[in-house]
Parts: structure tokens; C-alpha cells; sequence
């Protein structure tokens, strides 16, 4: 994984309640065995016609003002529903580097965490401006410092935002996760010396 | 079963024999993982990354691997094989079949006599045990969290993890008690209660959480039924979702294909009854419900959450203060083609879907068909009954289930994931209406453009006949 300290980006916002990861990547979209080339399946059925190729001219992430927005702000509770890491593979594909919202969905937030897509939580009021600071002057930048925990807006303005020792580390330094684990495994041995194994699959 | 005294939840008991290492202020819990279930979609990534990194699978004998979600559910041909029709889902099957036999996992490939949707064939063969810790990069192994196992969906990444170091990092959810008091009504199922939960909760309402259902009508519940209702825990939005393992639980695993026998049964027995929370333990959160003033869910929306008992109205967007709540109701309404203080009952539907993790077990088949029995399937609707697993299918047909179904005009299908998700080409035209006994309603779920109305398997069954969504107590009756 890529180093992750600064990002700055104009924003566009959906706001919507309780985007759903079958609306991130509908389901048809995950026959993959790689996870390259995704980008063009992120919100799919949003973003094209019934043909499936047509761009869809009303839906905002087709509009020329918003071409290259990477920050992505979204209506609460975002990420919800299935447990695919294609959902972030996807808004990675599509340019973007971070989501903002005011909560998001508990394994969309580390499937996003574990591939460099910053979720970044915000208050309800930080989350209107942004709605309204998008629609009303598109190409509006925001940049995040990842190490102090900022998003600074427009105005200069800087919210903080929640993010865990660990994750923020492993962003920081561009490091995966696994290699903590790996790097336990004599704990993993005295844990499966000192407890029984409870299933056998391969009998 | 106390710790120090303190009394501690079945969550809290099962989280702390399972902790390799404890959350600090810079690193999340490390969880052991007793038991992780593969499938062919969200596996292929993590199995690259092993390749890429020279890692092997380090407990091949702790994992096991079915083929479900992209699977077609069409009938065998001559030779006994259910074609493959799609080349991405035969390659993505294909990728599955080597890296199982690669790393030297089992597993049970479409055809097999037990393959099925992987969250029916844990319990079935078993595998699913009281106070396990059990994975899956899927958000409904919540389901295994009926037997008093901690059970929860993973990301790809976190498959990797799982397969290379059994171990999870994992920072420690909060805990939710939801008790479902008194008992159901007649035509009132276990996803009648769920449905119910959620309209309650929010989709969000558990975020962070882990539920544990308790009170008499969970208690009244068969396994089967409790499956229902921890399968959509997600839907809440909590990861997992636990009952506390009893009698019930204990009849249904005895004699399974993995689970213990002989003395090994005895200690188990033992293990698995000091697993109930502890009198006077206490939940960071703590809601109620009356079982006996639930009538039949539906949902009307394009969340699980969207639901109401099913003599009642759309609501009207302009009653709802909250404007974000308000666009996405009107957002739903206008994909679903609906208008608020519109009646669901009597709504002309095309497809009924029976079937998926949450409704595709024996009790439910059987809660079907006696209903069919004597009744045909309306001719404008197309119904489609999808065991969860060929053992599922087998005991059906053994017991002439799919002969109800069959000459009540329905379609009898090989088991899989199917409708529910829709990958396989089992799945609904755009603007087609659907009552369907799985368990997520969203835009496009069960196909492009197609609309969802979630119910118990009655329900389904009731307004298959009728050719509109109707209430399975009305036709109980008569
Ligand atoms: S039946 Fe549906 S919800 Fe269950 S595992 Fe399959 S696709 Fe997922």
C-alpha cells in the first residue's frame, strides 16, 4: 500500500442516506478474480442509462464540473449492506481518495481503511456545508492532513475527525496489516498450544 | 462463570477465550479464528496475495470452501452437471476449484451432494459450533451467531489475514441486548420478528454493536428460526448477532457431520452450557419487544429498514422531519413506484422468491409448502423455490416438498444464492415487482430495475396465490 499523509481534491457530493454497496458496485460486477479495472463500475446503475453504457447526464459524477472530484461527500450511514471490498476498489478505480459522511458502515470503513480510501466522519452541520459548498461552486477543494487528523475546508476552517492509532499508522507509513499479524505468530502458537482446536474441516 | 466476580455476556465470554493479544491504545485486539468459510467472489483477491507473498494457508483444517453466490440453479443435464453458462462466473468458479486445491483446503464444488450457500452448510454439516469464532467474507455469517458462536462477514484484505495467521484485528464491539418477550402469533415467523427489529433500529441502528437476542420467543424459536434472526443482524447494521446456546441448540447439533461425539461430546456439552450470559450481565444498550403484538413485516422500501406490518401504509415523505430521511424515502418511493399512504396489501406482484441464507432451510420449505398444498400459484407470477443447500434439497424432496411446489405451478431449483443476489442470471426484469424471503431490498439487488418487498416465506407463499402481496393469516384461516 501507497504512503497516505495530505490529500487535497475538489468534492462532490450525493446526498443520500444509506448508500448500500450494491449501489457502490452492483453484484453483477463481482465475478472478478482481480481487482483491476473497476473504476467504470462504481455506481453503476446511477451513473448510465438503461444500456449500461449511455453516462446518465443527470447524475452528478457525469457532470463536467465535477470530472476529477476525488473526495467523495455522502448522506449518512454510508457503505451499508454486503461485506465486498470491491465497493472501495471501486471508488478508488473512479479517482477518489476519500469519503466523507457522518458515520459509515462498520465493514465498508475497514475494507476502506485497509486500501488507502480515507472515511473521513463528520458532524451533521460540517456535512450540510459541505453538500451546499459543492452544489453551489463545484470544484471546491478540501485538503485532509492524515497525521493531525484534519479536514480543512474552504473557509479555512478545520474539523477533526476520528481515526484509530493503528489504522492511521499503517496509512502513514504504507504499511498492510498482515504484516503485524505475520509477525505474532509465536502468540498464535501458544494460543493454539493452550486451547483445544474446536472444528476439524478436513475429516 | 464469572470473572473476578464481574458477570459477563455470552459475547464477552466468547471474545475473551478467543484474544491472542488485547486492544491497547495503538493496536486493535487480536481474535483467533476457530472456523473460516471461503467462497468463490470475495476469496480469488486473497488467494493472489498469498501467491504474491510465498504464504501459505495456515490452517487448511480450520477453513472450508463452497460454491454458492455465482452458481447457476437450473436444472442438471443428462449427465447430471448443472451447466455453467456464464465464462466470468465458470472462470471465477474454476479459480475457486484450484486455489482450494492448491492450499489444500476442502471444499464442496457445484454439483457436490453438500455444497450450498455457505451460511447453510456450516450448521448443516456441523462445522458451526457454541462459543466458535467463525468468519466469512460475506456480511451474513452473522447467521452461525444462532448457535452462541461470536460470527461476522470480513472484507477481502481481511481474508488474506485470516488465511495466512488465523487471526483477525479487531477493535471491540459494543453489545446490544434486543429481547423479544411473550410469544408469536399463528402466520408470525422468526422474519417477521427481524423485519420488525430493523423498522425499529435504523439500518444503522447497530453499528458498532453486537446484538444478542433473548426473551421467550427466542427462545421458542428453532434453530432454523434463529438463523433467520441473526442473519440480518447486518441489516441493522451490526456485524454479528448471538443467541445463547440451549436444549434447542443442543438436539440440533447432535450427530452432525463435525460435531463432537462420544467423550469429546461430553466436554463440549459442558463448554457450551457455562457460554449464557451471566445473570445481572450487563449491555451497553438494551431494547424490547412484544412478540405477541407482531403481525407479518414487509418492507416497502429500498432498505431492510423500510418495513412496516403488512395491513399498513406507505408512509408520506412530508411527515418525516428529517431531510435527509425525507429524500431518501422519496428516493425509495419513486424506484419503487409507490405512493405514501398507499396499502401494500392487494399490490399486484410478478415474481415470489423463496430462497437465500435467511429463508432457504428445511422449516422453511416445509412452512411453504404446507401452505401451497392444495394451492396454485397465480398465473401472472412466476415463483421460484431455491433450497439453500443440495442436503436441504435432498431431505425436500424426500419428504415430496417439491412435489407441493411443482404442482402448485412453481419452479423447484438446484441450491444456491440465486435471486438473493442475482450474479447467477436468476433474477428480476426492470420494474417487476418481487416478494422475496431474503434479505436485502436495495436498488437493483435482485436485478436491474427490479423492486423488492422482503417477507417471511407465509408471506411469500400467501401472495404467490393470491398474485398480490397478501397476509398469509387471512388464507391460514380459512
Ligand atoms: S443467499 Fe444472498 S445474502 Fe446469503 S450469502 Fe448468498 S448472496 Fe449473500
Amino acid at each position: 500500500m501507497e504512503k497516505l499523509r495530505h490529500i487535497s481534491g475538489s468534492i462532490v457530493g450525493l446526498p443520500v442516506n444509506d448508500i448500500d454497496t450494491d449501489q457502490i458496485i452492483p453484484a453483477r460486477f463481482l465475478k472478478v478474480t482481480d481487482k483491476a479495472g473497476l473504476g467504470k463500475a462504481a455506481f453503476c446503475d446511477w451513473r448510465y442509462l438503461e444500456d449500461g453504457e449511455t453516462p446518465n447526464p443527470d447524475f452528478i459524477l457525469n457532470q463536467p464540473d465535477y470530472a476529477g472530484a476525488s473526495v467523495l461527500v455522502a448522506g449518512n450511514n454510508f457503505g451499508c449492506g454486503s461485506s465486498r471490498e470491491h465497493a472501495p476498489w471501486a471508488l478508488l478505480g473512479a479517482g477518489f481518495k476519500a469519503v466523507i459522511s457522518t458515520d459509515f458502515a462498520d465493514i465498508f470503513r475497514n475494507n476502506a481503511l485497509k486500501n488507502g480510501l480515507l472515511p473521513i466522519v463528520v458532524d451533521r452541520d460540517t456535512q450540510q456545508q459541505l453538500f451546499s459548498l459543492a452544489e453551489e461552486a463545484p470544484g471546491t477543494e478540501v485538503s485532509v492532513d492524515v497525521e493531525a487528523q484534519a479536514l480543512t475546508l474552504p473557509d479555512g476552517r478545520r474539523v477533526n475527525f476520528p481515526l484509530d492509532g493503528f489504522s492511521k499508522y499503517c496509512l502513514l507509513h504504507g504499511v498492510d496489516q498482515l504484516g503485524y499479524l505475520l509477525a505474532l505468530d509465536g502468540d498464535v502458537r501458544a494460543f493454539e498450544a493452550s486451547n483445544p482446536q474446536r472444528v476439524k474441516t478436513t475429516v | 462463570m464469572t470473572e473476578n466476580g464481574r458477570p459477563r455476556t455470552l459475547f464477552e465470554k466468547v471474545w475473551h477465550a478467543h484474544t491472542v493479544r488485547e486492544q491497547s491504545d495503538d493496536t486493535p485486539a487480536v481474535l483467533y479464528i476457530d472456523l473460516h468459510l471461503v467462497h468463490e467472489v470475495t476469496s480469488p483477491q486473497a488467494f493472489s496475495m498469498l501467491r504474491e507473498r510465498g504464504l501459505a494457508v495456515r490452517r487448511p483444517d480450520q477453513t472450508i470452501g463452497t460454491m454458492d453466490h455465482s452458481t447457476p440453479t437450473t436444472p442438471r443435464n443428462d449427465l447430471g452437471v448443472i451447466p455453467i453458462a456464464d465464462a466470468m462466473a465458470a472462470l471465477q468458479l474454476d479459480t475457486f476449484s484450484r486455489n482450494c486445491r492448491d492450499f489444500g483446503i476442502p471444499m464442496y464444488a457445484l454439483g457436490d451432494e453438500h455444497q450450498g450457500i455457505v451460511h447453510v452448510i456450516g450448521p448443516e454439516k456441523g462445522l458451526t459450533q457454541p462459543g466458535m469464532t467463525i468468519v466469512c467474507g460475506d456480511s451474513h455469517t452473522s447467521t452461525h451467531g444462532a448457535f452462541g458462536a461470536l460470527a461476522f462477514g470480513i472484507g477481502t484484505s481481511e481474508v488474506g489475514h485470516v488465511l495466512a495467521t488465523q487471526t483477525l484485528l479487531q477493535n471491540k464491539p459494543r453489545t446490544m441486548a434486543i429481547n423479544v418477550d411473550g410469544r408469536l402469533g399463528d402466520g408470525v415467523t422468526a422474519k417477521d420478528i427481524i423485519l420488525a427489529i430493523i423498522a425499529r433500529i435504523g439500518i444503522g441502528g447497530g453499528t458498532g454493536k453486537v446484538f444478542e437476542y433473548r426473551g421467550e420467543a427466542i427462545r421458542s424459536l428453532s434453530m432454523e428460526g434463529r438463523m433467520t434472526v441473526c442473519n440480518m443482524s447486518i441489516e441493522g447494521g451490526a456485524r454479528a448477532g448471538m443467541v445463547a446456546p440451549d436444549d434447542t441448540t443442543f438436539e440440533y447439533m447432535r450427530g452432525r457431520r463435525h460435531a463432537p461425539s462420544g467423550a469429546e461430546w461430553d466436554a463440549a456439552l459442558a463448554h457450551w452450557r457455562s457460554l449464557p450470559s451471566d445473570p445481572g450481565a450487563t449491555f451497553d444498550q438494551e431494547i424490547t419487544l412484544r412478540a405477541d403484538e407482531l403481525i407479518p413485516m414487509i418492507t416497502y422500501g429500498t432498505n431492510p429498514g423500510m418495513g412496516m406490518p403488512i395491513d399498513g401504509a406507505v408512509p408520506a415523505p412530508a411527515d418525516e422531519p428529517d431531510v435527509n430521511k425525507k429524500i431518501a424515502l422519496d428516493k425509495a418511493l419513486d424506484y419503487m413506484d409507490l405512493s405514501p399512504g398507499q396499502q401494500l396489501l392487494g399490490k399486484a406482484i410478478d415474481v415470489v422468491f423463496i430462497g437465500s441464507c435467511t429463508n432457504s432451510r428445511i422449516t422453511d420449505l416445509r412452512q411453504a409448502a404446507r401452505f401451497m398444498d392444495g394451492r396454485k400459484v397465480a398465473d401472472s407470477v412466476r415463483m421460484m423455490v431455491v433450497p439453500g443447500s443440495q442436503q436441504v434439497k435432498m431431505q425436500a424432496e424426500s419428504e415430496g416438498l417439491h412435489e407441493i411446489f411443482r404442482a402448485a405451478g412453481a419452479e423447484w431449483r438446484e441450491a444456491g444464492c440465486s435471486m438473493c443476489i442475482a450474479m447467477n442470471g436468476d433474477q428480476l426484469r426492470p420494474g417487476q415487482y418481487a416478494v422475496s424471503t431474503s434479505n436485502r431490498n436495495f436498488e437493483g439487488r435482485q436485478g436491474k430495475g427490479g423492486r423488492t418487498f422482503l417477507a417471511s416465506p407465509l408471506t411469500a407463499a400467501a401472495s404467490a396465490v393470491a398474485g398480490a402481496v397478501a397476509d398469509p393469516r387471512v388464507m391460514l384461516a380459512n
